[in-house]
């Protein structure tokens, strides 16, 4: 980082966000092969640019400062949202908006298609994309906990190799992802989720557009009174969004009674990590964690009850 | 740092400019072509008020990268009127008194014509949707609701 000299007093942020403080040579390749040789080629030293909607506020601030900018926005192949007989699959640079009125993701991917409605405003949304939501690796990302309860995969490409990522392992610390320098992602499918399962996101947040203070999704099966399968995912809550596998484990092949859920919640409480920030204290985080996890979980129940 | 050379249509009228990449678009509007309509204020997403429409759809342009819209077509507040003659919504603005220091009006007035024009007979909750990106910090926001509602309205 840089010797910076705005000025920050505690949590009250002085800076200048009036301009982009940062030189930086921009590229706009037209081909996904030549934007791969780009970053074979300049590694470290260059940054990819889908909706901007991060990456410009962190030049302005000097968050991050790449000495050159690679944007995917003129190649076309990275533009399209398919579905098949397992699931959807979405380009780089399709925006959140674009996904949001897909009707595939209303109505088979319902924990999604509330996350993306949830997030910032219109305008935010027809620039900003899922793949860079994901790629930017911010803890309380939105998108985050849908896509780790549905098993997304990512699609990492470099010039001499392709690898898929599964969303779980993707996230290493704020900001880390596991892609390695000359490396971008393509892609991110989603597979279906099984029959008749059920699926939800909440969120609490300061204000209506602000970044969440704790989100959560879920995803239930019941087989009768007796859950089949169960996912739950977290964000803001720890370094990355996480997946609570010991509460999954617990619930797993239990009915849903009020005695279980206090046990799944206080699971919960004890495998996040969350921290004190400008928007809420550790407390705060885990008690409201608590509450999210009962809302979602009856949330789903109801769903199964109305079936 | 290479500056570069973009070609894009605002208001209709096509221009070619260069620019260096670290500008932003709501830079390229208000220093370089000096449309002051379009309002800079927190320059980072939050507050709305460089709302413009690129390609038909309203975004910040104050976290879009000038260089990005190279073939683009971009729409400001000036681009709405026709023959100096204020289009119904600014009309219905100020008949509904949307407005005080009117620092915030031409994103709204932005905003509010994409509305229109996607869905003729916007429910009061897609207005409140589609106003959510922007921030008013004097008016309050439901003569301005009205004020959108309203134009609907006559239009039926
Ligand atoms: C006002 C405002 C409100 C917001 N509200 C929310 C909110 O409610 N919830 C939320 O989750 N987020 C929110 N955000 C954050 C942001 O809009 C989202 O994270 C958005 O999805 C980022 O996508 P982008 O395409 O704009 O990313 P960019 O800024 O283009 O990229 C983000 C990061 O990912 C990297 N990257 C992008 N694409 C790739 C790729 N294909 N391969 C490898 N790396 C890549 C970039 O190098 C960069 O580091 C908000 C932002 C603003 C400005
Ligand atoms: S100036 Fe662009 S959102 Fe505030
Ligand atoms: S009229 Fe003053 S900010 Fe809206």
């Amino acid at each position: 980082m840089s010797q910076n000299k705005n000025i920050n007093l505690g949590y009250i942020n002085l800076f200048n966000t009036h301009i982009i403080p940062v030189k930086f040579n921009y590229h706009a390749p037209q081909t996904l092969e030549e934007a791969l040789n780009l970053l074979n080629k300049l590694k470290d030293k260059a940054r990819v640019i889908a909706g901007g909607t991060d990456l410009i506020v962190d030049m302005k601030l000097r968050r991050k400062e790449p000495e050159h900018v690679v944007s995917l926005n003129k190649i076309r192949e990275l533009d399209y949202i398919t579905v098949d007989s397992l699931g959807v699959k979405i380009g780089a640079i399709v925006k959140l908006r674009k996904i949001e009125k897909e009707k595939i993701i209303r109505e088979r991917f319902p924990a999604l298609y509330e996350a993306l409605k949830s997030m910032a405003s219109i305008q935010v949304r027809n620039m900003g994309t899922m793949v860079g939501n994901i790629c930017n690796a911010s803890p309380a990302a939105d998108t985050a906990p849908p896509l780790l309860i549905y098993n997304a995969t990512l699609t990492a490409k470099s010039l001499n190799n392709e690898r898929k990522i599964p969303i779980e392992e993707f996230f290493k610390a704020p900001g880390k992802t596991a892609l390695k320098e000359d490396e971008l992602v393509t892609e991110i499918f989603i597979p279906y989720p099984p029959q008749d399962s059920h699926s939800t996101f909440l969120k609490i947040t300061r204000v209506g557009m602000d970044l969440s203070k704790v989100s959560i999704a879920v995803l239930t099966k019941f087989n009768g009174s007796i859950i089949e399968d169960i996912r739950i995912a977290l964000g803001a809550v720890a370094p990355t969004p996480l997946r609570i596998r010991r509460a999954e484990e617990f619930l797993k092949n239990k009915p849903l009674t009020e005695e279980n859920l206090k046990i799944v919640q206080e699971i919960v409480a004890k495998e996040i990590k969350p921290i004190t920030d400008v928007r809420s204290t550790e407390w705060y985080r885990r008690e409201v964690a608590k509450v999210l996890v009962k809302d979602a979980l009856m949330k789903c129940l109801e769903e199964e009850g109305g079936r | 740092m290479e500056k570069k050379k973009i070609i894009f249509k605002i208001n209709g009228v096509e221009k070619t400019v260069e620019v260096e990449p670290n500008k932003t678009l709501l830079w390229l509007i208000r220093e370089v072509l000096k449309l002051k309509g379009t309002k800079k204020a927190c320059e980072r997403g939050d507050c709305g008020l460089c709302t413009v429409l690129l390609n038909g759809e309203p975004v910040k342009s104050c976290l879009v990268l000038a260089v990005e819209v190279d073939g683009s077509e971009i729409v400001t507040v000036e681009g709405l009127s026709r023959d100096g003659e204020l289009t119904p919504i600014q009309k219905a603005f100020i008949e509904h008194g949307a407005l005080q220091c009117g620092f915030c009006t031409p994103a709204f007035v932005i905003v509010g014509h994409w509305l229109l024009n996607r869905n003729p007979n916007p429910s009061r909750e897609e207005v409140v949707e589609a106003l959510n990106g922007v921030l008013c910090r004097c008016t309050g926001y439901r003569p301005i609701i009205e004020a959108i509602l309203d134009v609907a309205k006559k239009r039926k």
